[in-house]
């Protein structure tokens, strides 16, 4: 190859090396950058979780690891456990992904296998909209619209309905007040659904029409397809959407604040009010005291930090294991 | 309507009848009229978008799962018309079945692969299910190879073997008529002269229409053989006829190569 090159100058020698080391100038060039743009990423993350730390550091030394299950949050007494908060910031997006999982499921389907074509648009549209509303909205519509509606037509009948039954009796106890723990995973619910719905469209709209042509081919039925094809073939994708969504949901702040309660307590009732990480963290950072309080916070947000870094470890490790299953 | 016989002396088991097509405003295929013979093989063939596959996918009624497409006229199938509204199309599909032009195993086991569509259908012990997915790979001449290895996925097979797998996996539900769209043309010359071997044997037991682009194929394997052009049935009748003594024009000047 490089003979023939050699044997035919296009341009006289000069020139045509002059050319060379002008181009290979410019592809290291090019790589540099590039390089440089995609560390700045890494320095970034690594960045913000040393100075996360640092400023952590002196409730750690204070509070040692016993910060993580202590069940106090008590700026009077300076005393700080992140208990609260990460129980609040768990169950909200546990309640979240109950509701959204589901929902999210239907509708991808609905998109995908047996929504009329002219349908087909808007809805899809309508929810990538949904997606883009700004938080602030949801927390504003959950505080002043859904709580009172809530409070007043809902709870009460899930109390006589609920409330007897063991066991989960005791989540729906307590004063039907509108904002809590579950008016908050309901409207995260609602704010994750469009990420979720969307991404299962995307992967669902991924399986070739000939390998669902082949299952309708044995005679299976539209569920059937769904189940056994479209699900296994798109697992990793579906398992994705919803870790997509288990993120957001855990991160939210503005509109878990605004529904959440802010009460610095642990109740086993759902329509208790409580506390977030995030909703934690926007509420009294304005108005911390350096020492403590602060170091407190910056805690929890490494908290925050490292509870997502596992949700995305562990929906890693599924999606290798399920791509080992496939044998593929 | 062309100066052929389109009917048959043998038993037909599908009986088309006046058969047009549309791809929403587009008619795809036009007034077809044919008969498939129970138990022989029938082979469509013409050029790229005459319409084979079209008509294929009308005998399980495939095209129903795009909207916009939409089949008029008659598909007699015992006595029923197959594109009555009213007419199940699971079942037409389990009675009816079809193997694709690039093979398409589920995303599981070679056994389940099997198992799958039986268990749509039928409920048999663990024992009688082994003794069908024996039963179906042995059909489709895939048993040796695979028996050792049935937990496997069905993709970790080779392209041939996948395409094998797909014919047990629709011979397995015991239909009646199995719909073959272009099986080899993604397939190595071995693979292929396999699925025709596979073909002649199948006849026995089942009936066969198959779609392909080799007209060599065509002439070594069907019994019937339907000549199409631009939706139109142009002439239809037994292979050895048809490939040596064309009746019209046009079928002959497709089958020496003229055109197409």
């Amino acid at each position: 190859m490089t003979d023939a090159v050699n044997a035919v100058p296009l341009l006289g020698e000069d020139i045509h090396a002059a050319q060379i080391r002008k181009f290979r100038f410019q592809d290291m060039l090019f790589h540099r950058v590039t390089l440089l743009f995609a560390f700045l990423v890494l320095a970034a993350l690594i960045g913000i979780l040393v100075s996360l730390g640092m400023e952590a550091s002196p409730s750690f030394k204070e509070f040692g690891f016993s910060f993580l299950w202590t069940n106090v949050w008590s700026v009077p007494d300076d005393q700080y456990g992140a208990l609260i908060a990460i129980y609040g910031t768990l169950v909200t997006s546990a309640i979240a992904l109950l509701i959204a999982v589901p929902v999210s499921f239907g509708i991808a389907l609905f998109l995908t296998e047996s929504c009329p074509v002219w349908l087909r648009r808007p809805l899809g549209t309508a929810i990538e909209l949904l997606a883009g509303v700004p938080s602030i909205i949801y927390g504003i519509w959950g505080l002043f619209i859904f709580a009172p509606l809530f409070a007043e037509y809902v709870q009460p009948y899930l109390q006589t309905a609920l409330g007897d039954v063991p066991v989960i009796g005791g989540w729906f106890t307590g004063p039907p007040i509108g904002i809590g723990i579950l008016t908050a995973g309901i409207v995260l619910s609602l704010m994750v659904i469009p990420f979720i719905a969307s991404v299962m469209r995307d992967v669902f709209e991924t399986v070739p029409d000939v390998l669902k042509e082949s299952a309708y081919g044995v005679g299976c039925t539209t569920w059937e397809v769904v189940r056994n094809i479209v699900l296994p073939y798109t697992k990793v994708g579906v398992i994705g959407g919803i870790m997509l969504g288990l993120g957001r949901a855990l991160g939210e702040t503005m509109a878990v604040t605004f529904v959440i309660g802010n009460a610095n307590r642990i109740t086993g009732s759902l329509f208790a009010p409580g506390n977030s990480i995030a909703s934690t963290l926007a509420n009294e950072f304005g108005e911390a005291d350096p020492g403590l309080h602060i170091a407190s916070l910056f805690a929890l947000g490494l908290v925050l930090f490292i509870i997502t870094f596992i949700v995305l470890a562990i929906s890693r490790w599924l999606i290798r294991r399920g791509l080992g299953a496939e044998g593929v | 309507m062309s100066d052929f016989q389109s009917t048959i002396s043998e038993e037909a088991v599908l009986q088309i009848r006046n058969l047009d097509f549309y791809y929403g405003d587009f008619k795809g295929l036009i007034n077809n009229n044919m008969d498939i013979a129970r138990n022989k093989v029938t082979a469509f063939i013409g050029p790229s978008g005459c319409g084979k596959s079209t008509l294929l996918r009308t005998f399980n009624r495939m095209y129903d799962l795009y909207p916009g497409q939409r089949a008029e006229g008659q598909i007699l199938f015992h006595g029923k018309n197959l594109l009555d509204k009213k007419q199940d199309v699971n079942l037409v599909r389990a009675k009816i079945g079809m193997v694709f032009q690039k093979p398409t195993p589920f995303p599981m086991t070679i056994y389940e692969n099997i198992a799958f569509g039986v268990r749509l259908y039928e409920r048999l012990s663990r024992s009688e299910m082994d003794d069908r997915v024996q039963w179906a790979l042995s059909k489709a001449a895939l048993w040796e190879e695979v028996k050792d290895k049935l937990q496997q996925n069905g993709l970790s097979l080779s392209g041939g073997q996948q395409q094998r797998l797909c014919i047990a996996r629709a011979v397995a539900v015991k239909p009646e008529i199995v719909l073959l769209d272009e099986p080899t043309s993604a397939l190595d010359p071995i693979s292929t002269a396999k699925i025709e071997e596979l073909v002649n044997e199948l006849k026995e037991d089942y009936t066969i229409a198959i779609v392909t682009h080799n007209m060599q194929q065509a002439a070594r394997i069907s019994d019937y053989t339907a000549f199409m052009y631009l939706g139109e049935l142009i002439e239809f009748g037994k292979t050895d006829e048809l490939f040596v003594k064309p009746k019209i024009k046009q079928t002959e000047d497709y089958i020496t190569g003229r055109f197409g």
